[in-house]
């Protein structure tokens, strides 16, 4: 271990809320996004896109379209045949899953409205565009399996080859994994003399909707060929593409330059990159493909999408005594790169932060005619923190009890830690009681309450609701032997390398890969406290397979935690390096040099020499000790033992229009314990723009089909991201138990604020409306759907539940009747 | 093809362009404008947002010909002499950017909003930014960054991360 003393507060850079080195690009107009790329000699696709869910391609005339002006090429799946490879599903969940294959381009038959048909190359974007609308396609339409819950009855096939609709059917059991007891006995035993909460719950399809559209660019006239991809996974993506096409890795450099967002949904390998590496290939040219925004959100992947079916058992007391999962997941037309995964990452989070001594999950992910699921921040921890704190929720009113005590009576106390669940996870740090209070004093919880009541009292048509979320989530992708032993494709280290430059700077080379995350600022915060070295002097390379060959990617919370720990061992590694060296230049004794604040010095002497110093000597090599290399430079690979559990409480005001439905957020209060923090303002970005994303589960988003598996909410005219005017100022705080994992005692953030806030947020609804006999409201909770929630319970008498049906009304051009103003087919209007 | 003449952050331009080219287009295709960028299709995002004449407006919803004798400041041209503009400093000390996609349409918007509105409430920020889309700060710091901007915020951050504002005088 390498003694590295703490610097004196004050010149310490972790915890510093430093501005972001990145930004100076970003606020210019300086940048380099995958669109902005310009190559002599390059050409532009367009897509040719299926119009139906489900159909059997009859015929693809290109002959008009390769007439047209400026056009090169004009392909169909047969016209690229294997070289063009296939999409990959890198966890298969269980050995029997059932998966068809996914070629980037459709064959003969397309499986959801938006697959790629054809593809036109020619000189410029708009003439391909042009030319694409000429493409004549004959589609011989099937039957499109399209609800998920009919879909689970196979009644309608999404792949008639499969013969099922049903892919992979997962489970974890408390009682076969030895992690506790057997849950039907618990439930049996609530049944007659207990509580038992039974609810099924519905997770509506969501659309990650980063700001930046997707673009590939591909430049094969090198040695080796260049995809620049606006991706979250360039390592991943190169592995993929050598994989399937058959091209040497060694051949293939990926680049991810300025991304502009992901949340998960540029954790992917898409067709859109398959088919621009095929045809740059084949042409020989250079070849961008940038998406719409329609096509975006109609394409790119989709997140969530469940049913959740729930059954808590607890004593009359408020126990908890076992928990029941049962989930349907819809994964869309195919099994995408986590796919199933997804719902997996939720099988251990349900039980939460709670003492439940028996537990089982069950998931069967089912395909649909619809776009394909994958990863959206969170990935299974959003569901699972939803279903637990609703009913956690539900058990507090069925005991007529306050939420928060409930939750404390059954939660993991700070003595308890480390403390192993029912999942079978070890929670290796954590005070829920700390974050509890801390949060309520931000709230003023019992003020609130008391308005509730005066409210309540008085008959307000405008009634108070508060919501709670005591949230926890595993992160830090993740354990390698963990990863394997759920089948999971690859490993979960990371990677990174320090050089140390003859000029006195750092290059920190990491295989996360960053798409606004402000890794830049955060590991050189890291780097500077560690070598003591100036913050400006660390300067960050990452998102290019050639200059960061090994790595990861950045997903899954796992950057800081997984990333910046491999970080710290390589800055170790290089003071290592630099010991020997500082002694022999020195003329001291190794043992009795010390490093601090980037200087070796020789114990109880003036003498000493900087890191720099050193590494300029080692840079002139003219006098180093015999044997040893003439180089500091150092790379670590960090392999976690175990995740990360960052929590926190968060608290939730809302006012309820009982007259009209409408929603306001008043007030939301978080506070998240993280463990250490490297930067608060970077940390205060993360929590607010993660919280916003789950209150728009709550209250706004969802994907809407119709019933032909149109996607109707296929632009932002119709894909109700929030605005500036929809939400509020928050206010947040941090609790600190450091993680035990991660020298730095560091957790994960950037999907915390997404994991929390869904449900507290949905809970604060349901307690305004409580008085009125609602107990639940399906998200998003519209207007329309709190209205009609009051108006059922009220029609049906107290205790009736406000389950609404169907999709929110989309926004239809009442000039044109009920026809909308997109693209639509038969059956649409009906 | 249409001839147009116009000026672009300071520099005058000509160019023959097809009539549907939109000015967004015509940015970067032509001029290598790339610090403009396009975020939709529906002129919903706003990250295309640019000044015409001084004031804002989405060129994606603007046709180059209709620039045709007009001014256009984009966030390439916002910075004068090395020094940026009070708007890009204050979305930079605020942390009012993540991924950065949004931010030209976010802080040309900005910089509109506050020649009409010296000294915005947080509701006629809110207002005046809801034609413009970001997915990653939840608008937060956003908020403070404008509220930065025109004064009404002693610092940009506490420890904390959040911002301290200040009382009105």
């Amino acid at each position: 271990m390498t003694a590295v003393e703490t610097p004196p507060i004050g010149t310490r850079e972790i915890g510093r809320d430093r501005r972001r080195k990145e930004d100076a690009r970003l606020i210019t107009g300086r940048t380099r996004w995958t669109d902005n790329i310009t190559l002599p000699g390059m050409l532009h696709l367009a897509m040719v896109r299926s119009p139906f869910a489900h159909a059997r391609i009859t015929s693809i005339d290109t002959g008009a379209a390769k007439d047209a002006v400026g056009v090169v090429d004009v392909v169909t799946a047969a016209d690229l045949g294997e070289s063009v490879g296939v999409c990959i599903n890198a966890w298969p969940i269980t050995p029997e899953q059932k998966a068809p294959t996914h070629p980037p381009i459709a064959v003969d038959r397309v499986c959801f409205a938006g697959e790629i048909v054809a593809v036109v190359v020619a000189r410029s974007a708009a003439e391909a565009r042009d030319a694409a609308e000429l493409v004549e396609v004959e589609y011989d339409e099937l039957p499109a399996a399209l609800d998920l819950k009919e879909a689970a009855q196979d009644t309608v096939l999404a792949h008639p080859d499969l013969g099922t609709n049903k892919s992979a059917y997962w489970v974890f059991d408390s009682a076969q994994a030895g992690t506790g007891g057997d849950v039907e006995e618990a439930i049996a035993a609530a049944r007659t003399d207990g509580v038992l909460i039974e609810r099924e719950y519905r997770q509506q399809r969501l659309i990650p909707a980063f700001m930046e559209p997707r673009s590939v660019v591909v430049d094969p006239t090198g040695e080796q060929i260049t995809m620049w991809s606006a991706t979250q996974i360039p390592h991943i993506l190169r592995f993929a593409l050598a994989a399937t096409t058959g091209v040497p890795e060694s051949k293939i450099r990926v680049i991810a330059p300025d991304v502009g967002g992901g949340f998960g949904g540029k954790l992917q390998q898409t067709p859109e990159e398959m088919i621009v590496f095929a045809l740059a290939r084949r042409l020989g040219k250079p070849v961008k493909y940038t998406e719409t925004r329609s096509e975006s959100l109609m394409s790119g992947h989709h997140g969530r999408d469940q049913w959740q079916k729930l059954t808590l058992a607890a004593t009359r007391e408020g126990k908890v005594t076992g928990l029941k999962v049962e989930l349907l997941a819809d994964l869309g037309a195919y099994v995408a790169l986590v796919g199933g995964g997804v719902p997996v990452l939720g099988a251990f989070m349900f039980n939460a932060i709670y003492k439940f001594p028996a537990y089982h999950f069950a998931c069967q992910t089912v395909f649909t005619n619809k776009t394909w699921t994958d990863a959206y921040r969170g990935a299974g921890r959003p569901e699972a923190t939803f279903a637990i704190e609703r009913l956690m929720d539900e058990l507090a009113a069925e005991l007529g009890r306050d939420p928060l005590e409930v939750r404390e009576q059954n939660w993991i106390t700070h003595e308890e830690f480390p403390f192993t669940t029912v999942a079978g996870l070890e929670y290796d740090s954590g005070n829920y009681e700390a974050a509890t209070a801390r949060a309520k004093e931000m709230f003023g919880y019992d003020e609130l309450r008391a308005e509730q009541r005066r409210r309540r009292e008085s008959g307000d048509p405008v009634q108070l609701g508060i919501g709670i979320s005591t949230f926890t989530e595993m992160c830090g992708l993740a354990p390698s032997r963990v990863l394997g032993s759920l089948d999971y494709g690859a490993g979960g280290w990371e990677h990174a390398q320090i050089r140390m430059l003859a000029t006195g700077k750092v290059e920190v080379v990491t295989g996360a890969s960053a798409h606004g995350q402000g890794h830049e600022t955060a590991f050189s915060q890291i780097v500077a406290d560690r070598l003591g070295v100036p913050f400006e002097d660390v300067e960050v390379l990452h998102g290019d397979t050639q200059i960061a060959p090994k790595g990861l990617d950045t997903y899954g919370s796992r950057s800081l935690v997984v990333g910046g720990e491999a970080v710290v061992r390589a800055a170790d590694k290089v003071i290592e390096k630099a010991r020997p060296i500082a002694a022999h230049l020195l003329e001291a004794n190794v043992e009795d040099l010390e490093f601090k604040d980037g200087r070796f010095s020789v114990r109880g002497t003036d003498a000493g020499l900087g890191l720099t110093e050193v590494a300029l000597a080692t840079f002139a090599a003219h006098n180093l000790p015999d044997g040893v290399e003439p180089s500091l430079d150092a790379e670590a690979t960090f392999d976690p033992v175990n995740f990360n559990f960052p929590h926190g409480t968060h608290l939730c005001a809302v006012e309820v229009d009982t007259e009209t439905g409408q929603v306001k957020l008043r007030t939301y209060v978080a506070c998240d314990d993280i463990g250490v923090v490297i930067n608060p303002l970077i940390v205060s970005g993360q929590v607010h723009g993660g919280l916003v994303q789950g209150i728009a589960q709550a209250l706004w988003e969802e994907a809407v089909y119709d019933e032909s598996g149109t996607l109707v909410s296929g632009s932002f005219v119709d894909y109700l991201l929030p605005t500036a005017a929809d939400t509020i100022s928050f206010q947040i705080d941090h609790t600190t138990s450091p993680a035990k994992t991660n020298s730095l005692g560091a957790k994960g953030v950037g999907e915390a604020g997404t994991i929390a806030s869904t449900p507290a947020v949905v809970n604060a609804i349901v307690d305004a409306l409580r008085p009125f006999g609602v107990h639940d409201v399906q998200m998003p909770c519209t207007p329309e759907r709190v209205w009609r929630a009051l108006r059922q319970s009220e029609g049906e008498g107290a205790g009736a539940g406000g389950e609404t049906v169907g999709g929110a009304m989309p926004h239809f051009d009442p000039s044109t009747g009920t026809q909308g103003t997109a693209d639509r087919t038969t059956g649409a209007d009906e | 093809m249409t001839r147009i003449n116009l000026v672009v952050d300071g520099m005058r331009v000509a160019d023959d362009v097809e009539p549907r080219m939109l000015l967004v287009q015509y940015l970067r295709e032509k001029l290598g404008k790339t610090g403009t960028v396009i975020g939709c299709d529906t002129s919903n995002c706003g990250a295309c947002t640019v000044h015409l004449d001084g004031q804002s407006v989405k060129s994606c919803n603007v046709l180059a010909v209709q620039a045709d004798g007009h001014e256009v400041t984009t966030i390439e041209g916002l910075a004068r002499d090395g020094q940026l503009h009070p708007v890009q400093e204050a979305f930079r000390e605020c942390h009012g950017l993540q991924c950065g996609f949004c931010t030209p349409g976010m802080i040309m918007q900005t910089v509109d909003l506050l020649t009409t509105h010296p000294h915005p409430s947080e509701e006629e920020i809110r207002l005046g930014l809801e034609g413009n889309l970001c997915r990653c700060t939840g608008y937060h710091n956003i908020v403070r960054a404008v509220q930065y901007a025109s004064g009404q915020l002693a610092t940009a951050a506490t420890p904390n991360g959040a911002a301290q504002e200040v009382t009105p005088a």
